[in-house]
C-alpha cells in the first residue's frame, strides 16, 4: 500500500505528486499548511537538486524546500 | 474634530501589503523578500473624509501562530492594541493559500475587510469572482484592488470607515470545524471561560483552538493561570477524542477544515478558466537555477557587485579627501598656528566628519546593488542555489541570507536572523555573520590594498578577502554544529517570488532607507570615535617634560632656515605627546601581541582599538596618528604608509603584512553596534561576550598563519 510513497527529497523534476504526511512536530505541520502546503494537496515539482532543496509548485505559488525540510514531507507520486 | 481609526494591514508576503500601505499614507517602504524586513512596526497617517486614519503595516505573515516571531508580532497587535478595522491583503491568483491567512483573522473576531489585491493579474489568468457570494460565505466585505496602479483604495477605506461605523465584527462561527471538533472546541471554552482574565483579553473560541493546536504561546498562558491544570486537561482529553475518532491529529484536522472552508467558498463563488502556465519567471529560472550553472553565476554576481562598489566609489572617494584638504585648509586660517586648538578641529573634528563621508559612497553603492538583487527576487534564489552547500555545514539555505547581507552591514544582518525559528540554527548564524566582511570594512582594504597592491590585481586582492571570512564562517558553523549545537538544522521553507524588474526609485528608496539607517548609527559612533580618539591621543598633555622638547627649540632658535625648522620642531612635539598619551600607552603595551603577525607598532594597534567602537575607525585613527607625522592630513595616508619604516630602517609594510593586518581586520572583534544587536537577538551576555572572544582568537590565528605561511614561501616579503 506504502509503495508508491517517497520522501518529496528523492522524488525527480517534474513529478505531479500528492501530500501525505509530515514527519515532525505540530507547528510544522500548521507551518506549511498555512503555506499552503497541507495534506491532501496536489503539486508539481519544478525543481530538485540531489541531496539539496526542491522547488514545487502549488497553484500560483512556488515555494523553496530546503533539503532538510523536503525529506521530511511525504508525498504520492500522481504522474 | 476629526474621528480617529486604526487600521492594521495584515497579509502574506508578497500580496502587495506593504504597495497598498504606501498608495494610503504615502510614505516610502521597499518592497522585497528577505526575512524579518517589516518585522518592526511600520506606521503612517492620513486623513479621509472626517477621519484621521492610523494606518499600522504588520509583518508579512502565512498565518497567526506562534511558531515564527513575525506571526506573534503580528498577532499580539491585533489581540492587545485591538485596531478597529483591519484591512487583509489577498493576492488574488493565491486565493485559496491567502485566504488561510483570513480563517485566522475570522477567529480573532475583529472588523475586517478584504482587499483582493492584483486583481488584474488573476482576471487574466482567468479567475472569475463573484464578490457578493463570496463575501457572504466569508462574512466580511471584499473590494477589488490593484495597489501598483493605485485602484480600490478609495472604496477600501470606505469600507473600513462603514465598518467602523457600524461596529461589524467578522464572524468567527462562519468557519464551521464539522460537529466531532466543534463539541471538543465547545468543551475547551466551558473550561478557558472561568479563566476571566484571559477570557477577557481573547476570543474564547479562539482561545480554545489554539490550544488543541498546541500553540506554545497560548498553552503557556494557560500554564500560568489559576485553572491551568484543569484546562490542560480538558484539551487532552479532547485532542485524545479526535484522534481516536477522526484518526489525525488535531492540529491536521483544523488545518484541512479550513482549507475545506475556504475550497468550499470558492467553488461556489469562483469561476476559473485556468491553466497552469509555463511563466517568465519558470524561464528565467531555468538558467539561473540550472544545475550546472547556477552556482558560477551566483559567484559571477557577487563578483559583479564588489567590481562595481569598488569601482564607482573610488574616485568619489578621491573627491571627498580633496574636500578635506580645502576645508581643513580654510578653517585652520582662522585658528592660532600650533595650538590644540588647531588639531582639535582639524584632525579631530573635520577628519572625524570625513571619515564618516568618505564611507558613503561605498555603504550606499553596496546598499544599491544588495537592493537590485533583492527587488528582483533573486536573493530568494540565493537561498535555494546555496541550500544544498549550507546544509553542509549545519545549516539551511535561509541562513544564507543573513550572511550575505552582512556584507553590506552586520547590523541588519543580524536583525534578520530573527525570522529563522529554531533557537540554535539562528544562534549560529548570528554567532558566524561578523566574518561576513561589511561595508565599514571595505575603506581600510581599500586604503591598504591601493597603498601595497598593484592595481592590476587590487579586485582580486580584495575578493580573497570577502572569500575568506566566508572561509571562516563555514568553518566554524560546521565546528560550532558538531561541538555546541549538535544535530540536524531545523527545515527550511520559503516563498519564491517572481521576477520584478525592480524600478529605479524603489531602488533609490530601498537605497537610501538603509543607507541612512547606516549612515545615523555610523555616523554618531564614528564622530564620537574620532573625538574620543583625540583626546586619548593628546592627553596628558605635556610637551615641555621633555629632554628633547628642549633641545630642539634651541635648534629651532638658533637654526636659519626658520620654518622649515619650525616644522620639525613641531613635528617631533607632536610624536612624543603622541608616545606618551593614553593612546601610546595602551597601543605601546598590546603591540608585541601582533609582533608575530607582521604588524607589532603601537601605531597599528592603537587604530584596532579604535577600531572596536566602529571598524571604520581604523582608518581615521590610522589618519589621525600618522597625519601628525606627515602634517599632511589623510589625503598622503597611503604615502606616509607606504614610507613607514621600522627600527631597522625597512620598510615597515610589506604587502605581505598589509594582507595579514587586513585579515586580522576582517575577523577580529565586530564593533560596538553588532556586539549590541547580538546582546539583542539572543537574548543573552554570554553570546554577546562570546563573540567578542572567540573572533579576536580566530583573527589572531588566522592572521598568524597567513604571515607565517607567506614568510615561509616568501611572498610579498
Amino acid at each position: 500500500m506504502h509503495r508508491n510513497i517517497f520522501p518529496l527529497s528523492s522524488v525527480p523534476e517534474n513529478k505531479d505528486v500528492e501530500m501525505v504526511s509530515v514527519q515532525g512536530g505540530r507547528g510544522l505541520q500548521l507551518r506549511l499548511a498555512s503555506m499552503g502546503l497541507n495534506i491532501g494537496v496536489k503539486f508539481k515539482i519544478l525543481r530538485s537538486v540531489k541531496k539539496g532543496p526542491c522547488v514545487i509548485l502549488i497553484g500560483n505559488t512556488r515555494l523553496v524546500l530546503g533539503f532538510g525540510m523536503a525529506s521530511r514531507v511525504l508525498v504520492r507520486i500522481l504522474r | 474634530m476629526l474621528k480617529k481609526i486604526t487600521i492594521a494591514l495584515a497579509g502574506n508576503p508578497n500580496s502587495g501589503k506593504t504597495t497598498v500601505f504606501n498608495n494610503l499614507t504615502g510614505s516610502r517602504q521597499h518592497v522585497g523578500n528577505y526575512p524579518g524586513v517589516t518585522v518592526e512596526k511600520k506606521e503612517g497617517y492620513l486623513k479621509y473624509k472626517d477621519y484621521e486614519i492610523k494606518v499600522v503595516d504588520l509583518p508579512g505573515t502565512y498565518s497567526l501562530t506562534a511558531y515564527s516571531l513575525d506571526e506573534l508580532v503580528a498577532r499580539n497587535f491585533l489581540i492587545e492594541e485591538k485596531p478597529d478595522v483591519v484591512i487583509d491583503i489577498v493576492d488574488t491568483s493565491n486565493l485559496e493559500r491567502n485566504l488561510y491567512l483570513t480563517t485566522q483573522l475570522m477567529e480573532l473576531g475583529l472588523p475586517l475587510v478584504l482587499a483582493f489585491n492584483m486583481y488584474d493579474i488573476a482576471e487574466k489568468q482567468g479567475f472569475n469572482i463573484d464578490k457578493d457570494m463570496l463575501s457572504h460565505f466569508l462574512g466580511c466585505p471584499i473590494v477589488f484592488t490593484v495597489a501598483t496602479k493605485k485602484k480600490g483604495m478609495q472604496e477600501l477605506l470606505d469600507r473600513a470607515i462603514s465598518l467602523f461605523e457600524s461596529k461589524q465584527s467578522a464572524n468567527a462561527d462562519l468557519l464551521n470545524y464539522g460537529r466531532e471538533i466543534q463539541e471538543e472546541i465547545a468543551k475547551i471554552e466551558k473550561v478557558v471561560s472561568k479563566e476571566t482574565n484571559l477570557g477577557r483579553k481573547f476570543p474564547l473560541r479562539w482561545l480554545a483552538v489554539k490550544l488543541l493546536e498546541n500553540d506554545r504561546d497560548i498553552v503557556e498562558k494557560i500554564k500560568a493561570s489559576v485553572y491551568g491544570e484543569e484546562i490542560l486537561e480538558q484539551v487532552k482529553k479532547s485532542s485524545r477524542h479526535l484522534q481516536v475518532v477522526l484518526g489525525d491529529r488535531p492540529e491536521a484536522l483544523l488545518a484541512d477544515r479550513r482549507y475545506g472552508f475556504i475550497s468550499g467558498a470558492c467553488v461556489e463563488a469562483i469561476k476559473r478558466d485556468y491553466e497552469a502556465r509555463h511563466n517568465i519567471s519558470d524561464k528565467i529560472d531555468n538558467i539561473l537555477l540550472n544545475k550546472i550553472l547556477s552556482l558560477p553565476i551566483f559567484l559571477g554576481l557577487m563578483w559583479l557587485v564588489f567590481k562595481f562598489v569598488f569601482q564607482f566609489s573610488e574616485p568619489l572617494m578621491r573627491g571627498i579627501e580633496i574636500f578635506q584638504g580645502w576645508l581643513a585648509g580654510f578653517i585652520g586660517g582662522f585658528l592660532p598656528e600650533g595650538s590644540a586648538v588647531l588639531s582639535l578641529v582639524v584632525v579631530g573634528i573635520i577628519g572625524g566628519i570625513v571619515s564618516v563621508l568618505v564611507f558613503t559612497p561605498i555603504i550606499f553603492l553596496l546598499f544599491f546593488a544588495m537592493a537590485i538583487l533583492e527587488d528582483s527576487g533573486y536573493m530568494a534564489r540565493a537561498a535555494f542555489i546555496m541550500d544544498r552547500l549550507m546544509h553542509k555545514i549545519g545549516l539551511h539555505g535561509r541562513s544564507f541570507i543573513p550572511m550575505l547581507l552582512g556584507f553590506g552591514c552586520n547590523v541588519p544582518a543580524i536583525m534578520a536572523v530573527r525570522s529563522i525559528e529554531d533557537r540554535r540554527d539562528r544562534i549560529v548564524t548570528i554567532l558566524i555573520n561578523p566574518f561576513m566582511s561589511c561595508g565599514a570594512r571595505l575603506p581600510i582594504y581599500t586604503l591598504f590594498i591601493g597603498a601595497f597592491f598593484p592595481e592590476k590585481i587590487a579586485g582580486n586582492i580584495l575578493f580573497s578577502l570577502y572569500f575568506l571570512g566566508i572561509l571562516v564562517a563555514v568553518a566554524m558553523a560546521k565546528v560550532f554544529r558538531k561541538y555546541i549545537f549538535k544535530g540536524q538544522s531545523a527545515p527550511f521553507v520559503m516563498e519564491l517570488p517572481p521576477y520584478r524588474m525592480p524600478t529605479f526609485r524603489g531602488l533609490l528608496v530601498h537605497t537610501w532607507e538603509r543607507g541612512v539607517l547606516y549612515f545615523k548609527k555610523a555616523g554618531t559612533v564614528i564622530f564620537a570615535g574620532c573625538v574620543i580618539m583625540w583626546c586619548l591621543s593628546h592627553f596628558p598633555y605635556k610637551p615641555q617634560d621633555s629632554k628633547n622638547c628642549g633641545r630642539l627649540s634651541q635648534q629651532a632658535a638658533v637654526s636659519q632656515k626658520q620654518s622649515s625648522q619650525q616644522e620639525i620642531f613641531w613635528l617631533e612635539q607632536e610624536k612624543e605627546r603622541l608616545e606618551k598619551s593614553y593612546a601610546g600607552r595602551i597601543g605601546k603595551a598590546i603591540a608585541p601581541v601582533f609582533k608575530p603577525l607582521g604588524f607589532g607598532d603601537w601605531k597599528v594597534a592603537v587604530s584596532l582599538i579604535g577600531g572596536i567602537a566602529a571598524k571604520e575607525i581604523v582608518v581615521s585613527t590610522l589618519a589621525t596618528l600618522h597625519s601628525i607625522d606627515a602634517s599632511k592630513g589623510w589625503q598622503s595616508l597611503r604615502e606616509s604608509l607606504r614610507k613607514k619604516t621600522d627600527a631597522q630602517g625597512r620598510p615597515f609594510f610589506t604587502p605581505l603584512s598589509a594582507y595579514s593586518l587586513m585579515v586580522f581586520i576582517l575577523l577580529y572583534i565586530p564593533c560596538l553596534a553588532t556586539i549590541a544587536v547580538v546582546k539583542k537577538e539572543t537574548n543573552s551576555w554570554f553570546w554577546a561576550s562570546f563573540v567578542v572572544f572567540y573572533t579576536t582568537a580566530i583573527a589572531w590565528a588566522v592572521s598568524f598563519v597567513v604571515y607565517n605561511l607567506g614568510m615561509f614561501f616568501r611572498i610579498g616579503v
